[in-house]
């Protein structure tokens, strides 16, 4: 079979008392590709990821699963007969089965008795687990366990739903490596729905916000990070510094001085607009003539890093992250420097 | 079905008939007997239920386990064995007192179990607040955990009012006239049956009329709004109230249990033709019509109950509010109801086997169905998505998963019809098929000829009978959430 893994046109969902959750979705995931649906809780992502599976009614567009139609006008096709490999929150591993019951679970008998259920295990690093119960198994572990039966029976695509958020800080970054090598190593193609943008930015090849009902954004987490397509996007993927300005010439005139601007139409007339800097672009050092203009209300410490809360004369703060630990003090007048280019996004009514 | 035919034939005999006993003194005689002890078994039942229930789970009270079990198994005493052993200990028992004092002995389980259930399940943190708040121990027991348990001790309250309500054998033992007894008195003794299917109707609407009223009281229950899991509270210290409190509880104890098992070895021992051969003959009808029963109640309950746990839609809904009405329905009428039906409808099935099935899966589909629905709902339904989602269809993953994960809440539905069925006596009297007589039936027939020795190994083999399924019973539902 040709085509996308999935391709989805136009596809509006939801409630009898809520009949936008999604409001006209589009988004492809491109053979063996990890393609990241971002949005805040109650953007429709999980909505989104029913229709896909089968678990919730398309009201209009269509779903594509490797060139197939699944879901469209007049068509529907039954989550099990998709080819969907599902990786839910928190496992939801089949908890009176074994380990290897789990990972046969969408086998036929006879692939169960083969050597499919150890290879699937061995992938995702527990080889020899097989006889365990899901309960005694750790967060991580159980997770592992249901990425290995997603994968097991070879599905078109695997649909990842929050997989991580009940793990612990320290833990998700190591089961979430784990989990990207083992699709990668087994060739699938997934989406994975977060609202999380470390794992979105840290984990995918493509990331497609989700917001309202729509699609704001598909691109790479550099894209997504460094040009974002609003400041709802910008704030929404990371911390922002948003300035007022007036652009001119591809310069903005901000508080914190003259801002170079990217990919900005150099108009004669002074536009109004904001301009958006990330905190790592922004380098506070003392300054004592900056006096009245821009003084340090906080210092953080991180460790590799440093957070400097400035407040600018107008009250305005903005924060510096800076690989240094500058020699200020709350009170201090500091400059601002700005390392790089800003986005520029003009005013809107 | 068998209500409607009930409610025709006494239509049928025509209004002024109907009017006639409806005003006749009687009826009224009758049900506010039949009233009155309800609510007195009722009050008294919740009482030393959530007392009880107090004192074994939250206080330093000695061997709490133990207590735990003793506690509940008043629940393999039938209403009759108890009658039968009081009165053949104090004949001068007979009447309200008597009918009282035995119902309350074995009904106060059905509120003990889920108050105490619903203790455990409490979170200390919300008492601990009101203690820091600045209420007293007596005044938090009031508000909070009363309005924790208040749900649990409303329900275990319903199910006692009704199976007062319904009660057949205590009463009839202790020649205290009820509706109960007053329907079975006119249904055998005239030909015009016509009186007792106006008192059938009478009888379902004063069930219906409290079950009603409890899921009006029961109103919003409350919910744990704090997430995380919950912390048990520590022990209340008894101090010198101790031995109080054990001599209470051994006193509750004594009566339920420890009257009618002495009673029975006694008058066992005494007994001196015992037929060992009709004993035993017994004990297997008893031990096969409750199998049987119970299999056929189950195999009815497990698609209302996943129905009703997985697709709320009109027609499920109305379909568990028509199981929920049996839950209201006295043995007696189910069993007077069904005769008339089976002899109008299909006479070779009148005492037969199939149709005394029939009449206790019309009876226990409820008790079946209510454990159904919780074991099902509490399978999380992502696990189905899932199986949906790995190539099987809505019938391969309602066996791959959701039964075998509803399993034991299923068993212990099952279980619970079997140890009903087992003592149930009404219905069993006026469908059993001819010459097959459960304990129950063979336990009633020698009491009402007052020969107690003979009937006592019935009852000694009824109860241990019995005994298996309740103590399965207080290990799942006694679990600490």
């Amino acid at each position: 079979m040709t085509g996308p893994a999935l391709s989805v046109r136009g596809l509006r969902a939801g409630f009898p008392d809520h009949p936008d959750v999604l409001a006209g979705i589009d988004l492809e995931v491109p053979r063996g590709g990890l393609v990241a649906v971002l949005g805040a809780s109650g953007g429709g992502k999980t909505t989104l990821l029913r229709v896909v599976a089968g678990f919730h009614p398309a009201a209009a567009g269509t779903v594509e699963l490797g060139g197939r139609p699944v879901a469209g006008p007049g068509l529907h096709v039954p989550p099990e007969r998709r080819r969907i490999g599902l990786v839910p929150q928190e496992g939801a591993l089949f908890p009176h089965l074994t380990v290897a019951d789990n990972v046969g679970f969408g086998l036929s008998r006879r692939e169960r008795r083969g050597s499919r259920v150890a290879e699937m295990l061995e992938l995702v690093g527990l080889a020899g687990f097989e006889e365990r119960r899901p309960g005694e198994l750790s967060g991580g572990q159980q997770q592992r366990v249901a990425v290995a039966r997603a994968l097991a029976a070879a599905p078109e695509l695997v649909l990842l739903d929050e997989p991580f958020s009940a793990l612990d800080a320290g833990l998700r970054s190591e089961v979430r490596d784990q989990v990207r090598e083992a699709l990668r190593a087994a060739g699938a193609s997934a989406v994975l729905v977060t609202h999380d943008q470390q794992e979105a930015l840290g984990c995918a090849d493509l990331v497609a916000v989700l917001r309202d009902g729509r699609m704001v954004q598909t691109g790479t987490p550099q894209q997504i990070y460094r040009e974002p397509a609003d400041l709802g996007v910008a704030r929404f993927v990371g911390e922002a510094v948003v300035l007022p300005g007036s652009l001119r010439n591809g310069c903005a005139r901000t508080p914190i001085g003259m801002v170079p601007v990217a990919s900005a139409n150099g108009s004669g007339a002074d536009e109004s607009g904001s301009v958006l800097l990330r905190p790592e672009q922004l380098r506070a050092s003392a300054d004592p003539h900056a006096a009245g203009s821009a003084t340090v209300r906080e210092i953080v410490f991180h460790g590799a890093d440093t957070t400097v809360v400035v407040e600018l004369g107008d009250g305005l703060r903005v924060r510096c992250r800076q690989p240094d630990v500058p020699d200020v003090r709350p009170g201090d007048p500091v400059a601002v420097t700005v390392h790089g280019q800003a986005r520029w996004f003009p005013e809107t009514r | 079905m068998p209500l409607v035919y009930l409610a025709v034939r006494a239509g049928g005999a025509g209004p002024e008939r109907v009017l006639q006993i409806l005003s006749g003194p009687r009826t009224l005689e009758l049900a506010m007997r039949s009233i009155g002890l309800a609510a007195a078994v009722t009050a008294a039942c919740v009482v030393i239920g959530t007392g009880a229930a107090w004192l074994v789970v939250r206080t330093d009270i000695p061997r709490p386990r133990v207590f735990a079990v003793l506690l509940a198994l008043p629940l393999a005493v039938p209403s009759y064995v108890a009658g039968f052993t009081w009165i053949a200990e104090a004949p001068g028992l007979a009447g309200f007192w008597g009918a009282f004092g035995v119902l309350t002995a074995v009904n106060f389980p059905y509120v003990l179990l889920p108050v105490a259930a619903a203790l455990r399940s409490a979170d200390a943190a919300t008492e601990e607040v009101a203690r820091s708040l600045g209420y007293g121990p007596l005044r938090v027991l009031a508000t909070v955990t009363w309005a924790h348990v208040r749900p649990a001790a409303t329900a275990g309250g319903l199910l006692v009012a009704l199976y007062v309500l319904s009660d057949f054998g205590a009463v009839s033992l202790m020649r205290f006239e009820t509706f109960t007894l007053g329907i079975y008195t006119s249904y055998r003794g005239t030909f015009d049956r016509t009186p007792a299917a106006v008192l059938g109707c009478v009888l379902v609407a004063l069930a219906a009329l409290v079950t009603w009223g409890e899921a009006r009281a029961r109103g919003r229950s409350a919910h744990r709004t704090s997430s995380g899991a919950p912390r048990p509270p520590s022990p209340v210290r008894l101090g010198r109230w101790k031995p109080v409190a054990v001599a209470a509880l051994l006193g509750v104890v004594a009566i339920s249990v420890g009257v009618p098992v002495l009673s029975l070895v006694r008058w066992t021992a005494t007994g001196t033709d015992l037929d060992l051969g009709a004993l035993a003959a017994a004990t297997l009808t008893t031990f096969e019509v409750a199998a049987l029963g119970a299999a056929l109640t189950t195999v009815l309950a497990v698609p209302v109950g996943v129905l009703a746990a997985r697709y709320r839609t009109r027609t499920v809904a109305l379909l568990e509010a028509g199981t929920y009405v049996g839950h209201a329905l006295p043995g007696i009428t189910v069993g007077l109801a069904l005769v008339f039906l089976g002899v109008r409808l299909v006479p070779g099935m009148y005492q037969q086997l199939p149709l005394l099935l029939v009449g206790y899966a019309v009876l226990f589909l409820p008790l079946a169905v209510g454990s159904v629905r919780t074991a099902v709902a509490a399978a999380p339904p992502r696990l189905e998505e899932v199986s949906r989602s790995l190539g099987h269809g809505r019938v391969a993953t309602l066996f791959r998963v959701t039964l075998p994960l509803a399993a034991p809440g299923i068993a212990a539905g099952a279980a619970l019809a079997a140890l009903t069925i087992a003592k149930e006596l009404p219905a069993t009297l006026m469908l059993r098929p001819t010459g097959a007589d459960t304990l129950a039936v063979e336990l009633w027939q020698h009491t009402s000829v007052s020969e107690y020795a003979a009937a006592a190994p019935y009852a000694a083999a009824l109860v241990i009978l019995a005994v298996v399924p309740t103590l399965l019973l207080q290990r799942i539902t006694g679990r600490p959430a």
